[in-house]
C-alpha cells in the first residue's frame, strides 16, 4: 500500500489547555514529517467532516492524538482499507497529571505519544485474511448420548451436515438405561418420561446427519475448516491412533533404547492418512462413566446390597426395587460434610428421583434420604419439595458413619447430627451410594489429537480432569481451537442443562467453521484478521513458538521447523514474543514495530531528571486500567512511556534490550492474573512473560545492568489504583539506581 | 424509521436485554454472521453483572470479561445497539416480527466525549441507584465508572432543567429537549434475556430490612465492597459509616419460600461465600456467622465452601432465620434455631447481609408481548414461536450457565432462518 499521511490532534478534553498543541504539531510535521492537522471536538461532526474529506483526497493512514483507542472507534475509523494509529493524549497523557506536573515533561510524554502513533502508522500494514483453499463446513460429534445427540441436532436444524460417531452398537449412551428423567419444565414437581427414545430416531431420520456406531476416532490431525480425521472400528488398535507427546529427554532415552516407544508402530503425527474424513470443527460429548466408591470402606460398598446410583436405576428400570432403602449422599462420615466426587448437584437430583422409584414399586414403601446439603438449585427445588411431600420419604440431614450388612444380606445405616435430633440406625433392604460422574476426559484423551502439543487438553489437572477452561464468561473455550465440549465431560449435568450445553456448543461449532471461512480469529480477537506470519529462512528450529503457543497451533517438520496452521491460531502472539530470531510477526503487530516504536521514544542523555521507562501493557486488561486512572486523574509518572500489547505473552524480550539500548532507564511489564485462577485471556500469556523476564534480568547483569530495571506486575482491569502505585514506585526505584550506563552510547 | 436485516437476506435477532446474557447471545449470533439488534433499558451495557465486585469462584472481576465483550461489539458490524430503549409491542410470528420500541430521551447525545464537565456543573444531586442509593450522583451523570457506551446521560426525574450543563458543554452534546423516539424493527426471532432484580427485602416482614441501616442485600454488599461504590470499596454499615465487628449472612432472604420465591436462586450460596472473603480481605479477625438451610456448592464450588469453612472465626449455623430485631446501638440481633441441636441463637452483629434471591424482570411485565412465562416469571424458551430465553430471564443460574444458555439461545434464534 502506497501511503499518503495525515495526523490529527484534538485539543478538546482539556488535551489543548494540558499540552502546547503548537509545539506538538511540529513534532510530529517535522520531526515525523506528517502533516499534522488539530481541532477542537475530533470526534464531532465538523472534526470527522475535515477528515472524511482529506480521506476523499487520498489520505488512506490516519494518525490521530485524542482519546484511549478504547473509545470513539466508530467516530475514529475509516474504513479496512485505511491504516488509523491513536495516540492517548486524553486519558494517559493530560488527565493522569496530577496538580503540579512539570509543563516540560508532560510536552514531553505527548510528543513521545504522537510520534509512538506516527511510528505504528508507518510499520503497520494492512491484513489480509488467511484463506483456506476450501473450508470444509461439516461437523464431526463425538459422541452418541444425551449431549452429542442434541449437539448433532441442533447443528443440522441450522443447515450444517454433521457425522456422529459412537464407540456402542446403538446411539442414546447413559439415557438408555433411565426408568425416568429429571423434570424438564415447568411445574418442574414430576418425573418425565425417556425422551431418549425420540431424540434418537430424530437423528437416525435426519439426512443431515450421518451415523457411525461402533466406531471411534483414532486421531485428529489439520485445523479448523480443515480437520483430517482418522476414523477405526471401537476398541481396535490403529496405526492412525494419536500419538503421545514424547519430551525431548525421554526421546533420548527412546533413542538409546532405555525407554519404550509410546507410539512404536503408529503414524507420525504429521502423517497424512489418505482415508481421513475432512470436518469444520469438533464437538467432543464423549460423556462419563460412574465413579469407583470402593475407597470409602465404612460403607460396606463391597455387599451385595449396597449399590450406586448407576446401579440402582438398573434395578429400577427392571422393576425390581426393594420395599426399605437407604440413599446416602455424603461419604465423608465425621470428616466432612462433602458430597460424593464429581458428583456436582446432580446426585441429590437423582437419590430424589430413585426414591421416587421406592414409594411407586413398593405399597409400604419407604426411602431415607441422607444428606448432608441437598442440592437442588433453581427450579429443582421445587422437585426437591414434591417429593417431600410424598408418603414414604424421609428425608434428613445425616452424618452417617457406619453400614454393616447382616447375614439375611439387609443392612444397618448409623447416623447422626441429623434433624430428629437424634441418632439413627436404620434397618433396610439396600443402601444406595450417590456415586458421581467421572468425565471421560478424566481418564483418556478422549479428543485424540495429533498435534505437536500431544493429543489431549492440557493442565486439565486444575478442573478436577473436566475439560473446562475456567472462563466464567466463555465457558466454551478450550485451549485448541474449534473443538468444543459439552455434556458429562464438562460438568455432571442434568437434562436441561445438558440440552442447552450442547446447543451452545453446536452454535460454537458453526462459528468457529464460519470464521475460517472468512479468515477471521475466533475468540477472544473475534473477527481479527491478521495472524502470524514466519520469515522461515532465519529459522534455527529452536522450537520455543512450537512450544510455548498456549493453543498449540504450531506443529513442525522432521527438523522441528514450525508448520503454522493459522485457523487454529488466536492472535495472542506468544510465538512472536518467544522467537529469538524475530522472524514472526502480524501486518499490524510485530517485533520491529513495536521495536520501532519504542526506539521513537525520545531519551534526554544529559538531564538526570528526565529518565525515561517503558511499560508494556496488556490491552485487555492493564491498559482500561490505566485509562480509567486516567479518567479518576490518578497521577501516573509522566517519565513512563506506555506502549500496548496484544498480550503480555507477545512481548519479545527484543524489546527489552531496545528500550536499554536506547538509553531507558528501566522498563515494566503489566498483564493479567496468573496461575490456578489465571486471568489471562490467552491462558499462558502473562505466565510465560514473567518467566521470560526472569531470564532477561539475568541478561542485563552480564551486560552491566542492574536486574531491578525490569519488572513483570500483575494487574487486574479493576486494578486501577493499584496501577499507578505499582508503576509510580517502579519508577522511584528506578530514580534511586540512577540513569542507564549507557545511556548516550 | 423501519429497520430490516442487512444484505445477506438472512433473517435478523432481536436480543432484548443487554446484561452478559443478552450480549453473549447477541455476539454468538453475530460472529456466526447474522444480524442482530441488541436493545437494553439502562444508559449502560452489562446489566446487573456491572454491579458485582467480583465472580465466584475465581474472585475475577466482571468487567475483565467485560471488556472483551465490548470490543466484541464494538468491531462487529453486524450488531446494532440501543441503549434506553424498551419493546413496546410484538407483531407476526416466527420468521417475521414487527416489534415496535421506543428509546427514552437520554438528553446526552451521542457526540458526548466523557469529559465530566456537564455533572461538574449540574446543580442538583439524586440517589445513585447504580449503587442502591447508598451514595448520590449528579443528575448529569456517567452511569458507572466503567461504563459502555462511555457517555454521561441526565436523570429526567431528578433534573429541573437548569441548563447549566448545555452551558458547560463544550460540545453541544446536552439537548434537554430530547423526545421519546419509537422505531420498528423486523426480525426472525426474538431473545429475551431480561435479566432479574433481587427480590424486594421489604416484603418479608419478619427480616425488618426497614427497620436498620445494618440490614443491607447481598447486592448492596457487592456495591460496597467494589472499588467504584459508594464507599470505594471500603465495608463500612450504612448511616454512621462504622467498621463492622461482626457479620452475620441470612442466606435463602425469600428464595425456597412458598410465601416469596419458591425456587432457589441457585446464586446466593456461592455469593455469600465470596463475599466472606470481602470481609476478611478488610477484617482478617471479624466474627461471621452464616445461618442458612443447606449449603448449595456443587461440583468445583464444593472447594471453594471448603477452604472458607476452614476459617476458624466464621460460624455456619444450620436454621432458616426467624426474626431480625434492630439494637439501639446500631447493630442487630439475628434469632434462628440451630435445625441440628434445636438451641436457640440470638446472634448480635453490627451488620446482616440478606442473600436476597433472585425475581425475574420480566414478572409481570411481558405476557402482552406474546412471551411464554411460568408461574414464577420466568420466561420459556419456545424454538417454535422463535421465542427464546436466556440467562437468568430463562432459569435462576450463575453465569456461567447464564452465558451457555444464551448461546444456545443464539442457535435457536438463527435456525429459524433455515426452515
Amino acid at each position: 500500500m502506497d501511503k499518503k499521511k495525515q495526523a490529527y490532534i484534538c485539543t478538546g478534553c482539556g488535551i489543548g489547555e494540558g499540552l502546547d498543541i503548537d509545539a506538538l504539531s511540529e513534532v510530529v510535521s517535522s520531526e515525523m514529517s506528517v502533516e499534522c492537522k488539530t481541532h477542537a471536538a475530533l470526534c464531532g461532526a465538523e472534526g470527522r467532516a475535515m477528515m472524511e474529506a482529506d480521506v476523499s483526497d487520498g489520505v488512506n493512514t490516519i494518525i490521530i492524538g485524542a482519546c484511549s483507542p478504547r473509545v470513539m472507534q466508530a467516530e475514529f475509523s475509516f474504513g479496512d482499507d485505511k491504516i488509523v494509529a491513536r495516540a492517548n493524549l486524553r486519558e494517559q497523557v493530560v488527565w493522569c497529571q496530577g496538580e503540579d506536573a512539570d509543563t516540560d515533561f508532560v510536552q514531553e510524554l505527548g510528543s513521545d505519544n504522537m510520534r509512538m502513533a506516527c511510528t505504528r502508522a508507518e510499520k503497520a500494514e494492512l491484513p489480509e485474511a488467511f484463506q483456506l483453499e476450501t473450508t470444509n463446513k461439516n461437523i464431526l460429534v463425538m459422541g452418541g448420548g444425551i449431549a452429542g445427540l442434541t449437539s448433532a441436532k441442533e447443528a443440522a436444524s441450522a443447515g450444517y451436515n454433521v457425522t456422529l460417531v459412537e464407540k456402542a452398537a446403538v446411539l442414546g449412551g447413559k439415557a438408555l438405561g433411565w426408568r425416568m428423567q429429571f423434570p424438564t419444565k415447568a411445574p418442574w414437581a414430576k418425573l418425565e418420561e425417556p425422551t431418549i427414545a425420540a431424540l434418537v430416531k430424530d437423528i437416525e431420520s435426519d439426512s443431515n446427519i450421518t451415523v457411525k456406531t461402533e466406531t471411534e476416532v483414532a486421531r485428529i490431525a489439520g485445523a479448523p475448516g480443515a480437520f483430517q480425521v482418522s476414523m477405526k472400528a471401537a476398541g481396535v488398535k490403529s496405526e492412525w491412533d494419536a500419538p503421545a507427546k514424547v519430551a525431548v529427554d525421554e526421546q533420548e532415552k527412546i533413542d538409546k533404547g532405555e525407554l519404550e516407544d509410546p507410539n512404536d508402530g503408529l503414524q507420525k503425527y504429521t502423517a497424512e492418512n489418505p482415508a481421513a474424513e475432512t470436518f469444520g470443527s469438533v464437538v467432543l460429548a464423549t460423556g462419563w462413566t460412574p465413579a469407583d466408591v470402593s475407597e470409602f470402606e465404612h460403607l460396606t460398598p463391597g455387599a451385595k446390597n449396597v449399590v450406586t446410583n448407576a446401579e440402582f436405576e438398573k434395578l429400577a428400570k427392571e422393576g425390581n426395587v426393594p420395599a426399605n432403602v437407604a440413599f446416602v449422599m455424603s461419604p465423608g462420615a465425621d470428616e466432612n460434610d462433602r458430597d460424593f466426587p464429581y458428583c456436582n448437584s446432580v446426585t441429590s437430583m437423582v437419590a430424589l428421583k430413585q426414591a421416587r422409584y421406592v414409594c411407586a414399586d413398593n405399597a409400604e414403601g419407604k426411602a431415607y434420604v441422607l444428606y448432608q446439603h441437598m442440592r437442588t438449585p433453581g427450579n429443582m427445588e421445587m422437585f426437591y419439595k414434591d417429593a417431600q411431600n410424598e408418603d414414604g420419604i424421609f428425608m434428613t440431614k445425616a452424618t452417617v458413619t457406619q453400614v454393616e450388612e447382616k447375614g439375611d444380606g439387609s443392612l444397618t445405616v448409623t447416623a447422626k447430627d441429623t434433624l430428629l435430633n437424634e441418632d439413627l440406625d436404620l434397618d433396610v433392604d439396600m443402601v444406595v451410594l450417590a456415586a458421581g460422574l467421572v468425565p471421560a476426559t478424566k481418564t483418556e484423551n478422549s479428543i485424540n489429537l495429533a498435534y505437536r502439543q500431544g493429543p489431549g487438553f492440557l493442565d486439565l489437572d486444575l478442573f478436577d480432569g473436566y475439560a473446562d477452561s475456567h472462563f466464567i464468561c466463555f465457558p466454551y473455550e478450550t485451549r485448541r481451537t474449534g473443538v468444543y465440549t459439552c455434556g458429562g465431560v464438562r460438568k455432571a449435568m442434568t437434562m436441561d442443562e445438558t440440552i442447552d450445553d450442547a446447543t451452545g456448543a453446536a452454535l460454537k461449532a458453526i462459528q468457529c467453521i464460519e470464521s475460517a471461512d472468512r479468515g477471521v480469529a475466533v475468540h477472544p480477537r473475534s473477527g481479527d484478521k491478521t495472524f502470524p506470519e514466519f520469515f522461515f529462512q532465519r529459522c534455527t528450529q529452536c522450537k520455543r513458538c512450537t512450544e510455548e503457543c498456549p493453543f498449540g497451533a504450531l506443529d513442525d517438520d522432521e527438523k522441528g521447523t514450525p508448520l503454522p496452521n493459522p485457523t487454529r491460531c488466536r492472535r495472542c502472539g506468544t510465538c512472536m514474543g518467544a522467537c529469538p530470531e524475530r522472524i514472526i510477526g502480524f501486518k499490524d503487530y510485530n517485533v520491529d514495530l513495536i521495536g520501532s516504536m519504542i526506539k521513537s521514544v525520545e531519551v534526554p542523555d544529559d538531564d538526570e531528571d528526565k529518565l525515561r521507562v517503558l511499560a508494556l501493557v496488556c490491552e485487555n486488561d492493564a491498559y482500561p486500567a490505566l485509562d480509567m486512572a486516567g479518567m479518576r486523574k490518578n497521577k501516573i509518572n509522566n517519565l513512563v512511556r506506555i506502549v500496548p500489547v496484544r498480550c503480555l505473552g507477545s512481548v519479545n524480550m527484543a524489546w527489552i534490550k531496545d528500550a536499554m539500548s536506547s538509553g531507558m532507564d528501566g522498563a515494566i511489564l503489566l498483564g493479567c492474573k496468573y496461575g490456578d485462577d489465571y486471568q489471562c485471556h490467552f491462558v499462558k500469556g502473562s505466565e510465560i512473560a514473567s518467566k521470560r523476564m526472569d531470564n532477561i534480568g539475568d541478561t542485563l547483569s552480564t551486560l552491566g545492568l542492574e536486574p531491578e530495571r525490569v519488572k513483570s506486575e500483575q494487574i487486574s482491569i479493576t486494578d486501577y489504583d493499584k496501577v499507578t502505585d505499582v508503576i509510580n514506585e517502579f519508577v522511584e526505584e528506578i530514580i534511586e539506581l540512577g540513569p542507564n550506563p549507557f545511556k548516550g552510547f | 424509521m423501519t429497520e430490516t436485516s442487512g444484505a445477506s437476506g438472512l433473517g435478523a435477532v432481536l436480543v432484548v436485554g443487554g446484561g452478559i446474557s443478552g450480549m453473549t447471545a447477541a455476539l454468538e449470533a453475530a460472529e456466526v454472521g447474522k444480524d442482530v439488534f441488541l436493545v437494553e433499558k439502562n444508559a449502560y451495557m452489562g446489566g446487573r453483572v456491572a454491579q458485582l465486585n467480583q465472580y465466584f469462584p475465581k474472585l475475577c472481576p466482571p468487567s475483565c470479561g467485560m471488556e472483551i465483550n465490548f470490543k466484541r461489539i464494538k468491531d462487529n458490524r453486524k450488531i446494532r445497539m440501543y441503549n434506553t430503549t424498551e419493546v413496546k409491542s410484538v407483531s407476526g410470528s416466527a420468521g417475521n416480527y414487527q416489534v415496535t420500541l421506543e428509546t427514552s430521551p437520554r438528553f446526552v447525545k451521542g457526540n458526548c466525549t466523557a469529559c465530566g464537565d456537564c455533572a461538574e456543573a449540574c446543580p442538583i444531586e439524586c440517589d445513585n441507584a447504580f449503587n442502591f442509593n447508598m451514595d448520590k450522583t449528579k443528575a448529569a451523570y456517567r452511569p458507572h465508572e466503567m461504563a459502555f457506551p462511555m457517555r454521561y446521560v441526565i436523570d429526567a426525574a431528578a433534573c429541573d432543567k437548569c441548563g447549566k450543563c448545555v452551558e458547560a458543554c463544550k460540545y453541544d452534546a446536552i439537548d434537554l429537549d430530547m423526545q421519546a423516539e419509537s422505531f420498528e424493527l423486523q426480525v426472525d426471532s426474538i431473545v429475551w434475556a431480561t435479566g432479574w432484580n433481587p427480590y424486594d427485602a421489604t416484603k418479608m416482614d419478619n427480616l425488618k430490612y426497614n427497620d436498620s441501616d445494618a440490614i443491607i442485600t447481598n447486592m448492596m454488599m457487592e456495591r460496597l465492597a467494589a472499588p467504584g461504590g459508594p464507599t470505594e470499596g471500603k465495608i463500612l454499615r450504612p448511616g454512621d459509616n462504622k467498621e463492622p465487628e461482626s457479620i452475620g449472612f441470612v442466606q435463602c432472604a425469600g428464595s425456597r419460600d412458598e410465601n416469596h420465591l419458591e425456587y432457589c436462586s441457585y446464586i446466593c450460596c456461592m455469593a455469600s461465600l465470596k463475599q466472606i472473603t470481602y470481609v476478611r480481605e478488610r477484617y482478617p479477625e471479624v466474627p461471621i456467622y452464616v445461618f442458612y438451610i443447606d449449603l448449595r456448592t456443587p461440583g468445583k464450588y464444593e472447594n471453594f465452601r471448603e477452604k472458607l469453612m476452614g476459617d476458624e472465626n466464621t460460624h455456619f449455623i444450620k436454621g432458616k432465620v426467624a426474626d431480625i430485631t434492630a439494637d439501639s446501638d446500631g447493630g442487630v440481633t439475628v434469632i434462628a434455631e440451630n435445625a441440628v441441636t434445636g438451641a436457640k441463637i440470638e446472634q448480635k452483629v453490627d451488620l446482616a447481609v440478606l442473600a436476597t434471591g433472585m425475581e425475574p424482570a420480566a414478572k409481570g411485565q411481558l405476557a402482552s408481548l406474546g412471551v411464554t412465562m411460568d408461574d414464577n416469571g420466568f420466561i420459556t424458551s419456545d424454538a417454535d414461536k422463535a421465542m427464546l430465553s436466556a440467562g437468568c430471564a430463562k432459569k435462576a443460574a450463575d453465569v456461567v450457565t447464564s452465558t451457555q444458555n444464551a448461546t444456545a439461545a443464539a442457535l435457536k434464534a438463527i435456525q429459524v432462518s433455515r426452515r
